[in-house]
């Protein structure tokens, strides 16, 4: 537990006692049944589905939101939970986020009292898995320009088209997913098993392996009128959710990032070079750990801040946006300076760096990439859009 | 029945102990709190009971120590006991374990109990004294180093189960009320839910003080202890690990006995 914890502001001193005694349980949680087996199923490309029950039971999923037996947390503690569980990794706070922030948030927030009964409860349990299919082959940053549509037919819809890097995927039992229905963006779920609809898990990733990632392909696909989410209108509500993903994902990266600056700290007081003496008292990298740990405590405070805001219901999309950059890429460079530190040993899976960093390639790219971020805080400083 | 668990807040195990200066004791600064392993035991133990009761039954908690017990009383809260009793008060400090067991048995006479539950030690100071000297407060009988047990709810009594030397069994019958010293292997304690821990936020923790108790300030703390702490010392620095050099096997393995019979004297 050791290597998730870092507090040299004392911020913990912020923190609520059900929001420290959530934070053990995760830690716990993660200790006792990620980090035994996490590396196996990273090398092995494999998502550690036997997980998913327990998380359910434990409450962490669909934890932000209110009702349907989920628990109601803050923001603040779901912000912990998306640290400590990125602190195992990235693919378990991933699968947390995808279920809770996009796909169940999707749900709870465009749905009709139906579908959330149907589905919210037992996503809740881990019962059912969802997913979230915005992103397409030929469009990541520009989902505006989607192709995949839905046509309406005497008893619902038709569903063409395809969508790609979608977490949990081909485990899903619940697609979200968002097309063109009369040239507007609409929301649709799309069970597992419909005639027409397939998933390709894709394989052969250097980054999330221990996740799920799949393409979503629809042909011909028919769902029912009542799987439409009624209250979805145009790109705004698919964003609206990302900006649900983003806050957990900028918590995440300051759980890796504790993490490997922590492995790099312990290393570097132990291993000895010149001399018999530890390689932590080199100059060199002693200003790498300073830097680290300056660098860390910043986006703690940055996250605190706008984690405040977001609770008092002040939190603007370009707060989360600033906050997703800044951790995301803080947290890669920490990694790949721990790395350096490790040595050889940073590249094996003895240690955890050197997947933290790998992942961290992908969270500085998914739900937004990080240039896309900039430019939404560009729009909003200049008041010129850059991305047309 | 009403199922009573005495809980402590110890330094978590992974906390490198520091000493303060002077005779001062153990430097709590820093110092990460949790609940005692073995009072967690004995809290989803009476979680158990309950649960295999049918849910009758109602779970009190029992906690001496300072405010920032709170944390650890919230988590027991939040794994699903109902309610705490928080004994909290500056004279309380610096009992012994004759004094802890005098006022836990106060405050336990002053609610309904049927099964008193504890950690058959603290891993902090590791004494194994509390459970048995609570009993001989209540005048009630006392089974330490339970590994299981069974309770007969129609007839008042409790079977129990313990490792004795030898790697043999042994079983008890006790009446109720008792108390009971849990030990490692009872159960896997839970990890409080979310919705355990927002559900904690309204269940009630009572402030007890000495006065409360009845307790005068010369029965208690450090004025009232019968074991006086003389001196705080760390145990000494592990040495660096011996190394035999030598290429011929023979003679490492002469050096190596040679060692053990004179020097480390265990052959």
């Amino acid at each position: 537990m050791k290597q998730m914890d870092l507090d040299f502001l004392d911020l913990n001193s912020f923190l609520t006692n059900e929001e420290r005694v959530l934070r053990d349980t995760v830690q716990g949680f993660v200790t006792q049944k990620v980090l035994p087996t996490i590396e196996e199923h990273y090398q092995n490309g494999t998502f550690p589905a036997h997980l998913i029950r327990e998380m359910g039971e434990l409450g962490f999923l669909g934890a932000n939101l209110k009702g349907y037996g989920c628990a109601d947390v803050s923001p603040l503690a779901y912000g912990l939970l998306s640290q400590e569980l990125e602190a195992g990794d990235a693919g378990i706070r991933s699968f947390v986020s995808v279920q809770s922030s996009l796909a169940m948030y999707a749900i709870h927030t465009f749905g009709n009292e139906e579908q959330r009964q149907q589905w919210l409860p037992p996503m809740a349990k881990g019962e059912k898995i969802g997913c979230f299919g915005l992103t397409e082959p030929d469009f990541g940053s520009n989902p505006s320009g989607m192709r995949t549509r839905a046509e309406k037919t005497g008893r619902g819809y038709v569903l063409h088209g395809a969508k790609m890097w979608i977490t949990n995927g081909s485990i899903a039992d619940v697609a979200v997913v968002w097309a063109k229905l009369d040239g507007v963006i609409r929301g649709f779920l799309v069970e597992k098993g419909t005639p027409g609809f397939k998933t390709q898990e894709m394989k052969q990733k250097h980054s999330f392996r221990a996740s799920n990632t799949s393409e979503l392909l629809f042909d011909r696909c028919e769902i029912p009128k009542e799987n439409l989410l009624s209250k979805t209108d145009g790109l705004l509500s698919p964003l609206s959710c990302l900006n649900q993903g983003r806050f957990g994902v900028a918590w995440g990266a300051l759980g890796a990032a504790t993490v490997c600056y922590n492995v790099a700290k312990d290393y570097a007081l132990s291993r000895k070079q010149f001399n018999d003496r530890p390689i932590a008292s080199h100059q060199l990298v002693q200003e790498k750990l300073a830097e680290m740990l300056t660098e860390i405590t910043k986006a703690q405070l940055l996250s605190l801040r706008v984690t405040q805001l977001k609770t008092e219901g002040k939190a603007q999309h370009v707060h989360i946006s600033m906050m997703k950059m800044n951790n995301t890429q803080m947290a890669l460079h920490v990694a790949r300076t721990a790395r350096f530190i490790l040595g050889g040993s940073g590249i094996m899976s003895e240690y955890p760096v050197m997947r933290h960093m790998c992942n961290l390639e992908t969270t500085v790219t998914y739900e937004g990439t990080n240039d896309i971020q900039k430019l939404i805080l560009g729009k909003e400083i200049t008041g010129i859009q850059a991305f047309y | 029945m009403n199922i009573v668990v005495c809980m402590k807040q110890v330094p978590d195990t992974e906390t490198k102990i520091r000493l303060k200066e002077g005779n001062g004791g153990i430097q709590t600064d820093g110092v990460k709190w949790i609940i005692n392993p073995y009072c967690e035991f004995a809290v989803e133990e009476a979680l158990r009971i309950r649960e295999r009761n049918g849910g009758q039954g109602t779970v009190t908690l029992v906690c001496m120590g300072p405010d920032r017990a709170v944390e650890s009383i919230r988590t027991a809260l939040a794994m699903g006991v109902d309610k705490a009793i928080h004994l909290n008060d500056p004279l309380f400090e610096g009992s012994d374990n004759f004094g802890v067991a005098k006022i836990l048995a106060r405050a336990i006479q002053t609610i309904p109990h049927d099964i008193i539950l504890c950690g058959k030690q603290a891993v902090d100071d590791d004494a194994s004294q509390v459970p048995q000297i609570l009993a001989e407060q209540l005048n009630i009988p006392h089974v330490m180093v339970v590994e299981k047990m069974e309770v007969d709810v129609a007839n008042k009594k409790v079977t129990t189960s313990r490792r004795i030397e030898g790697g043999a069994k042994e079983v008890l019958e006790v009446p109720l009320p008792a108390v009971f010293g849990a030990d490692k292997g009872m159960n896997e304690p839970r990890y409080a839910s979310l919705p355990g821990i927002m559900k904690a936020k309204s269940k009630e923790v009572k402030k007890v003080t000495a006065a409360d108790l009845g307790l005068k300030p010369e029965e208690i703390g450090v004025a009232a202890a019968k074991v006086k702490i003389q001196a705080y010392s760390l145990p000494p620095e592990r040495q660096a690990g011996k190394k035999i050099e030598g290429g011929d096997p023979a003679q490492v393995a002469h050096e190596l006995a040679k060692w053990l019979r004179e020097e480390a004297r265990v052959i």
